[in-house]
């Protein structure tokens, strides 16, 4: 009887180089620029590997991966712990939940689960928040967040489509 | 053939059984961390954990931002240099303005000595403050801070408000060896007393994420107007009474927010006054509980500070730091008390 080997991606691949884009990014939207008087905008990157890994196929660290970047995400911006992790996990839950309907879909279709995701993660964000505080934030500046964070789509689609295949066991 | 017919595709290992179960432990670490954490919170290993990667952040921004800083430097030098000629155009136009300003102010601050004089009103010594440069800013919808460089050895405590050149920008939340964090005051969990100087009406300026605050909480006896200047009240000793923040703007919704002066440029460089409460602005000596003589049964008794035990004040001039330091207070009887509504000859 012949013996079936799986190779699995290397998690430094698809794990830990997008985690580490994301905190690069973050850090570098988050320096005091002004062009033309304007400052850049500030998405939340680690939402697009959130929804990418959770496509991509089921494994132990994605989440862990998105309690660290979330983490970080909160020290970086001051915000209270475990908002961030929560929102992002929120995604990975809904991706992770509905990823056998993701499979095969055209760029447009999963962008529309992408943004369906987000909102509602930035939802939860939201509901958060205002629970924490008592005061319901800005929601044009949420919703300019959710915007630009919806804009990184093609990071998220970027990631999928090179390792969606990678593991043929989850296809 | 197709990787979905080959041999493989049979094979399902727990592996999403373990996926699920990796998902639900993060959840509930997640979860954990949020109901259990603060910003405010005094707890000493959460505010470890803050300053630590503060200082961690506040580094790597510092070194990010040190080219941008030059580069922005360089645009300014040479922006001056092209315009300099407009620029001179107005300076001079605004010289012309402020010479005018400047005979009225010479006018107002002797009649403000004088009237100070005849009232025995105390002015306020000068507050030290210190300059630091912002090296990372969040400006996103849940939370609105900035790390700046300077810290607890530079004597930065919580709570120090944090100005730019045209007004108050936010206050100190948390102070490491050499970074301290300033939320903003748009920041969600903002909350700053303010007084609205025409009216000497009372509102408490409410962060909500977005750019103008809202000023919840509004007392006043005359309706506020459009432009109505916005200073902080000084009100709980949070802050110094008559810091500039903003002028009052209707919202879309009827309310009233707040434009703040500390958008009129960038907050790359602020101020940090180093305030901890009013009991910094008088001489320590004069608010030490006064011994006076023993009683019958021997027990000595504390009395407050009787307020002729403060020093004069000087008209026009902010008394020292260490005035009254001398003159300590002498055990007086208490005065009477002055009838209500009357006037002190």
């Amino acid at each position: 009887m012949a013996s079936i080997t799986v190779q699995p991606p290397n998690p430094a691949n698809w794990l830990v180089k997008p985690a580490l884009y994301c905190v690069a990014g973050s850090i570098l939207l988050a320096l005091p620029v002004r062009i033309f008087g304007l400052q850049p905008p500030e998405p939340v990157f680690a939402m697009a590997p959130a929804f990418a890994w959770a496509a991509i196929r089921p494994s132990v660290l994605p989440p862990f991966a998105l309690l660290g970047l979330g983490l970080f995400q909160d020290a970086l911006w001051g915000g209270p712990a475990g908002l961030w992790p929560l929102c992002l996990l929120t995604v990975y839950t809904l991706g992770f939940t509905v990823r056998r309907a993701l499979a095969g879909e055209s760029l447009w279709a999963l962008g529309a689960w992408y943004g369906a995701v987000c909102a509602l993660g930035f939802g939860l964000g939201l509901f958060l928040v205002s629970l924490m505080s008592g005061e319901i934030p800005s929601l044009v500046g949420v919703a300019l967040q959710y915007a630009v964070t919806v804009a990184l789509f093609p990071l998220s689609w970027l990631l999928i489509e090179r390792y969606e295949d990678a593991d043929v066991r989850f296809r | 053939m197709s990787l979905r017919d080959g041999p493989l595709s049979d094979i399902k290992p727990p592996l999403t059984w373990l996926a699920v179960a990796a998902l639900a432990l993060a959840l509930i670490a997640a979860a954990a961390l949020f109901i259990g954490d603060r910003r405010d919170d005094a707890h000493a290993g959460v505010a470890t954990a803050r300053r630590t990667s503060d200082s961690a952040l506040g580094t790597v921004g510092g070194v990010l931002s040190a080219p941008i800083h030059w580069l922005g430097g360089l645009g300014d030098a040479a922006r001056d240099y092209v315009f300099a000629g407009v620029q001179n155009h107005q300076l001079r136009r605004d010289l012309v303005a402020a010479r005018s300003w400047r005979d009225e102010v010479y006018r107002l601050r002797d009649e403000n000595a004088r009237l100070s004089a005849l009232l025995g009103v105390r002015t306020d010594p000068p507050i030290p403050m210190v300059f630091a440069r912002t090296v990372l800013d969040a400006r996103g919808p849940f939370a609105n801070t900035r790390i700046a460089d300077v810290g607890a050895a530079r004597g930065v405590i919580e709570g120090n408000p944090v100005l730019s050149q045209h007004g108050l920008v936010g206050r100190v939340t948390g102070v490491a060896r050499d970074i301290c964090r300033i939320m903003l005051l748009t920041d969600i969990e903002s909350r700053t007393p303010v007084l609205i100087a025409r009216t000497n009406g009372r509102a408490i300026l409410t962060g909500d994420g977005g750019p103008n605050p809202k000023l919840a909480y509004l007392r006043t006896h005359d309706a506020l107007r459009e432009g109505d200047r916005i200073l902080t009240s000084g009100d709980g000793g949070v802050l110094p009474r008559g810091l500039p923040v903003g002028v009052a703007v209707r919202a879309f919704d009827g309310g009233w927010r707040v434009a703040l002066d500390s958008d009129a440029t960038p907050i790359d460089f602020v101020q940090i006054l180093l305030f901890k409460d009013f009991s910094q602005l008088a001489p320590p000596q004069a608010l030490a509980p006064a011994v006076l003589p023993p009683t019958a049964t021997g027990a000595p008794v504390e009395a407050p500070p009787p307020a002729a035990a403060l020093p004069p004040p000087t008209a026009g001039k902010a008394p020292p730091a260490n005035a009254g330091a001398a003159e300590a207070p002498t055990p007086k009887p208490p005065a009477p008390k002055a009838p209500a509504g009357g006037k002190t000859p």
